[in-house]
């Protein structure tokens, strides 16, 4: 799983191919092709219920945790397949992390939610190791300053902006080559949302991050693709300048200046 | 700057190792979890395979056909001993005539069959002076060999049967004399001290009477209690107080209900012992709790929508409640009446205080009669040492779990049917 | 016989009576807009001429049998106590037909006579009551009487009624309890019941014998319950443990809505089966087992109750911790994978820690189930008050003591008998505390993640 190729390679990141995916008997989405470029940022936007987490959840194949959801098509991390027989789920989500919409720290201390990865994982052979992920991760996560004198509290005492940096600095922890973040400010304050924001500008420079947002804004802000969904259906994915300024599809046009959804 | 491309081949190879543990462990965990299930569902099974196995020949017994002379002077003499005598050596006519061979040749049949030749004849007074062909019950260690519980292979003194006892059933077998039929007497009987004579109907109706009375009080306090604590009740520590001591009454265990009973219904009341009304009062304490519990959970299960719109349309709380709400919740309340009552059904703990853990012989005829209940009986026949016993003890037992299983089901059934979804 | 309930009927039937006079009375009345449906006054008729009578019917059914009791006995002024209570039954027996020797016939005639007197009197009464009631009930039926409202309250007053039985049965409990034990107290110091190591309650059978009362000291009793309970949660602890964890996480639902059932039969299995089963089962071939390997287990063993009763309350450890690990976000869950934990990682270092006040309250339930079940043990574990932690030996428990004490025809009196009740009174504050604990906790964890 060495990973050699994502310096300097042309080569996608992710490749989803002709993806759908059911709930039972009805289908959330419909046939998708999209690639995602190494070190990007990719924002996923769209009307509720378009099917953006549905899809962003099949990267890390966090849908495998919902009984009745199938799904078709095929997608590749790196050019293998994530759903190969010889690919391990265990590892796949080790290699690409998740933030959830809902901050969602264990009831546990902040250090230990942020050492619960690397624990795991064997990544720290010693306390010290593990000292100094704990560390760097917080500091990346930009919330070293606020919680260094508390790390052994519970992290649901922090505020909802903290626990989300938390979740985040818990996520980077274990040094997954994608980041995918569902709705992460969502739960926030303006102030919040904007330090998210630089974190995920600083962030790119060595991830791969897909992030779905309903705020239009952030997703100029922060993206530099922008992938339209709606009724289960890619419609449009481009450059993101291209999608706010000049985007193909009329259907595009209502969604960003807000004629519906 | 990425780690992974400073991985190295070692430290690669003991990234993979520990995947694999972690995998191992996975799979063990998972193995422990399928491992309880099968130990607790496996129980189950082996439980009920067992009491089944030993109990399904309690519903049928050997049966000896004697030729019967029905002689009118022994009849007004009132001596069907003497007329069973004859029967017997009759057919086995070298029994030898010593007190010791008669009553050995007597034991083939059942202590009672004297009283049962005396009912046919009050039954049926024509056939004074006719011989006729009857069926009577063998004697327990004769239906225990019969069922093929005793092993003959055994030396004499070691089996409860003898020799001589074992030639005669070959006999009688070879006659066509002997067979294993329904045992009618089981439900229609009570108690006996011979276990091929004893029955489950005293228990049968005992139980019925208690439950009766546990019913008819139980259930219309608990859905009253209910319907109070959810649509009337003002919020205040008198309410506080009923809530947290019904959800503590209900934890209470059984036997201190019966420690109350045997204080305050036996001692001072002055209710009787050994009776379903003592019984049937202190089950109904006892499953208050559930009735209430569970027609509150009912209740609120309905819409409050429901009954503002009747209140909406001029109704007053009580009639909304009572017009709309409540209906609603029946089927709910019912079947938490019916699982209370089950519970109810199968309880011993505290009837033993209360004296309805008995031998009766009679089927109770009324709600102060003399009585016992079905696991009570279950008790005592299990605490008998005649080898006749253990299977009637499972016997019951199947009937009991029979009734419990029809009494759930019908719960189930209930909750399926009018499970809606408002 | 018939005269006794016959009083009932007549209630019932002018009961019936009263609410169609009643609401007939209104009907007729001219007025358009009334306090109330036609039917409410039906009801305030019947009311009137129900309830009063029917008090009247209850207190002297409650009091006529003493009063009775008391003239016929006023005869023998120098008996007293248990011989007066004899002679009462005797004569009772010989009034219902059963005939023993030398009962005084004339007392008999006495009582039958009273009895009659008694039934007719109070079929009198309550007609007479029933009747007086209706018409008094019935000359306020005017068109201006707010029927509802007071229909209605009386109904709320009855619905009070019915919920204070509840309180009214906890506070029998604990005074019955607590006067017995408090007797016991004065005959046997509290330290001795507590700490004393002999418990053997049996009664000397001569009056002359040394030690004519047994020995009071409750720690084997104590002992044998808790060696028992200790098996049992060692049987039920890890199997309810792990196949609620196998329910809530691994099995997919259809497969949980099968087996969850399954697994609570188990609770609902009366215990007296389970305790036929213990005895005649297991226990033999237990000490067969034991023979083989040259163990002696005794034929009531501790561990053949432990084992049974630990398999009775598997159910009640899986169930609520079932419940309870369903309840756990799924956000904690998703969490945890999103990181790359296996399933039993996510389970060990997330779920757990997060349901663990739930499910020690799980246990405590199902430790306050062993602690006060009875029939396994009084089948299946025996009356030897061994102290012992050998769980091949047979010992003794609370509940198998309170049955045993008070079963059969006992003088109430007794020590024997308020030991039990002092047993009865310390199994019911041991349960209660754990259950008011686990309800406690439950709530808190509840609360969490609301
Ligand atoms: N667990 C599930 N079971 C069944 N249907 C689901 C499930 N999760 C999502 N769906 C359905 O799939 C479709 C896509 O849902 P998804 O959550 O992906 O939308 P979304 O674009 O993320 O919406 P939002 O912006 O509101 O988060 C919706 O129609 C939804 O109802
Ligand atoms: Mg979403």
């Amino acid at each position: 799983m060495v990973n050699v190729s994502a310096l300097s390679d042309p080569q996608p990141k992710l490749v989803a191919r002709a993806v759908s995916v059911y709930y039972g008997g009805k289908q959330a989405l419909f046939d998708i092709d999209l690639d995602i470029m190494s070190r990007e940022v990719t924002a996923f936007i769209g009307p509720s219920g378009c099917g953006k987490s549905t899809f962003l959840r099949c990267f890390n194949r966090m849908n495998d945790l919902i009984d009745d959801c199938r799904s078709t098509g095929s997608m590749l991390l790196d050019g293998s397949d994530i759903a190969g027989p010889d690919v391990d789920v265990v590892q796949l989500r080790m290699r690409i992390g998740m933030v959830f919409q809902k901050p969602n720290p264990f009831p546990k201390s902040v250090y230990d939610n942020v050492a619960y990865g690397p624990r795991l994982h064997g990544m720290a052979p010693t306390r010290g190791d593990l000292d100094e992920i704990v560390e760097t991760s917080l500091r990346r996560a930009g919330i070293w300053d606020e919680v260094k004198d508390r790390v052994d509290q519970p992290g649901t005492s922090l505020s909802g902006g903290q626990q989300q940096r938390l979740c985040i600095a818990r996520a980077i922890a274990v040094r997954p080559d994608v980041l995918l973040m569902d709705e992460p400010c969502s739960a926030l304050d303006p102030i919040a949302t904007a330090t998210i924001e630089e974190l995920i500008d600083e962030l790119k420079s060595e991830y791969t991050i897909i992030i779905v947002t309903h705020n239009m804004q952030q997703a100029a802000r922060v993206s530099q693709k922008t992938a339209f969904l709606n009724l289960g259906r890619l419609i449009e994915f481009d450059e993101t300048q291209k999608i706010f300024t000049n985007p193909s599809e009329p259907s595009t046009q209502d969604y960003i200046t807000g004629r519906f959804g | 700057m990425s780690s992974y491309a400073a991985t190295t081949i070692s430290s690669q190879a003991a990234a993979n190792r520990l995947l694999l543990r972690r995998k191992r462990a996975e799979r063990r965990f998972q193995l422990y979890g399928i491992l309880a299930i099968s130990a607790a569902l496996g129980f189950l099974v082996v439980f009920l395979a067992s009491i089944v196995s030993r109990g399904y020949m309690g519903f049928v017994q050997t049966e000896v056909r004697l030729t019967v002379d029905f002689d009118q002077e022994l009849i007004e003499a009132g001596s069907y001993r003497k007329m069973l005598r004859t029967s017997l050596s009759e057919l086995f006519p070298n029994a030898g005539s010593s007190r010791a061979e008669r009553r050995t040749l007597a034991r083939l049949v059942s202590a009672g069959t004297v009283f049962v030749l005396r009912e046919t004849v009050e039954a049926d007074p024509a056939i004074i002076g006719t011989v006729e062909d009857v069926w009577v019950l063998a004697s327990d260690p004769v239906d225990q060999f019969y069922k093929g519980r005793i092993d003959a292979a055994l030396p004499e003194e070691e089996r409860p049967i003898s020799d001589a006892s074992l030639a005669r059933i070959a006999a009688l077998e070879a006659a066509g004399r002997i067979d294993l039929r329904f045992n009618r007497s089981f439900f229609t009987r009570g108690d006996s001290r011979n276990p091929e004579e004893a029955g489950i109907l005293a228990a049968i109706v005992g139980s019925a009477l208690a439950l009766l009375v546990t019913v008819v009080l139980s259930f219309p306090v608990g859905v009253m209690t209910a319907v109070y604590l959810e649509a009337f009740a003002p919020k205040n520590r008198i309410t506080r107080l009923i809530e947290i001591n019904i959800n503590n009454l209900a934890a209470v265990p059984s036997i201190v209900f019966g420690l109350l009973g045997l204080a305050v219904f036996l001692n001072v009341f002055g209710l009787p012992r050994s009776a379903p009304i003592s019984g049937g009062l202190v089950l109904s304490l006892m499953t208050l709790p559930t009735i209430i519990i569970s027609s509150r959970a009912a209740i609120r299960a309905v819409p409050p929508s429901f009954a503002e719109a009747a209140i909406g349309l001029g109704a007053s709380r009580v009639q909304a409640i009572f017009h709309h709400v409540l209906p609603a919740a029946a089927p709910g309340t019912l079947t938490g009446a019916i699982i209370g009552m089950a519970r109810a059904l199968g309880e011993t703990a505290p009837l033993l205080m209360m004296g309805m853990v008995a031998f009766v012989v009679e089927v109770p005829g009324g709600f102060t009669d003399p009585s016992t209940v079905l696991p009570a009986q279950v008790y005592l026949w299990a605490d008998s040492p005649e080898r006749g016993f253990a299977e009637k003890t499972a016997a019951a037992t199947i009937v009991l779990l029979g009734f419990l299983l029809v009494m759930n089901g019908l719960a189930v059934y209930l909750r399926r049917k009018f499970e809606k979804q408002w | 016989m018939l005269l006794s309930y016959l009083p009932l009927l007549i209630i019932a039937l002018f009961g019936a009576g009263a609410f169609y006079a009643s609401r007939a009375r209104i009907s007729a009345a001219p007025q358009r807009s009334l306090p109330g449906l036609p039917g409410h006054y039906g009801w305030y008729g019947t009311l009137w001429t129900v309830v009063p009578a029917t008090l009247v019917y209850a207190a002297w059914t409650i009091i006529d049998d003493q009063v009775i009791r008391n003239v016929v006995l006023s005869d023998f002024p120098d008996l007293s106590g248990a011989a007066a209570t004899l002679l009462y039954v005797s004569i009772e027996n010989a009034a219902a037909g059963v005939m023993t020797d030398d009962v005084p016939m004339a007392s008999v005639e006495l009582l039958l006579h009273l009895e009659n007197l008694s039934a007719a009197a109070r079929f009198a009464l309550v007609t007479a009551v029933s009747v007086l009631g209706f018409f008094w009930g019935w000359r306020r039926i005017r068109p201006e009487l707010t029927a509802r409202d007071r229909v209605e309250t009386a109904l709320l007053v009855a619905l009070f009624i019915a919920s204070i039985i509840a309180i009214l049965t906890t506070v029998g409990i604990v005074l019955s309890l607590v006067v017995e034990t408090f007797r016991f107290f004065q005959l046997v110091s509290p330290f001795e019941f507590f700490f004393g190591l002999e418990w053997s309650p049996q009664i000397a059978l001569r009056e002359d014998q040394v030690a004519a009362s047994g020995a009071f000291g409750a720690v084997p009793v104590f002992a044998g319950t808790l060696l028992i309970t200790v098996i049992a949660m060692l049987v039920a602890g890890p199997i309810g443990l792990m196949s609620a964890i196998y329910l809530a996480e691994y099995a997919h639902p259809r497969v949980r809505a099968v087996i969850k059932p399954l697994l609570e039969i188990l609770a609902g299995i009366p215990t007296v089966v389970y305790g036929f089963f213990a005895a005649l089962v297991l226990a033999p071939s237990m000490r067969n087992l034991g023979v083989d390997l040259g163990l002696t287990i005794s034929s009531e063993s501790a561990l053949a109750a432990g084992l049974i009763m630990g398999i009775m309350i598997i159910p009640f450890v899986s169930s609520l911790s079932d419940d309870i690990m369903t309840a756990v976000p799924m956000s904690l869950r998703e969490g945890s994978y999103g990181l790359g934990a296996t399933a039993s990682e996510t389970i060990k270092r997330v779920i757990l820690p997060a349901a663990t006040p739930g499910i020690v309250g799980g246990f405590m339930l199902a430790i306050s189930r062993a602690i006060g079940e009875t029939m396994i043990v009084v089948m299946a574990a025996g009356l030897a008050a061994n102290l012992t932690a050998n769980p091949f030996e047979a010992v003794t428990t609370v509940t198998v003591q309170i049955a045993t004490l008070l079963v059969g025809d006992h003088e109430f009196d007794s020590e024997k008998t308020m030991a039990a009740f002092a047993l009865g009174l310390t199994l019911f504050i041991v349960t209660l505390a754990l259950n008011v604990a686990a309800l406690r906790v439950v709530q808190k964890y509840s609360e969490r993640y609301e």
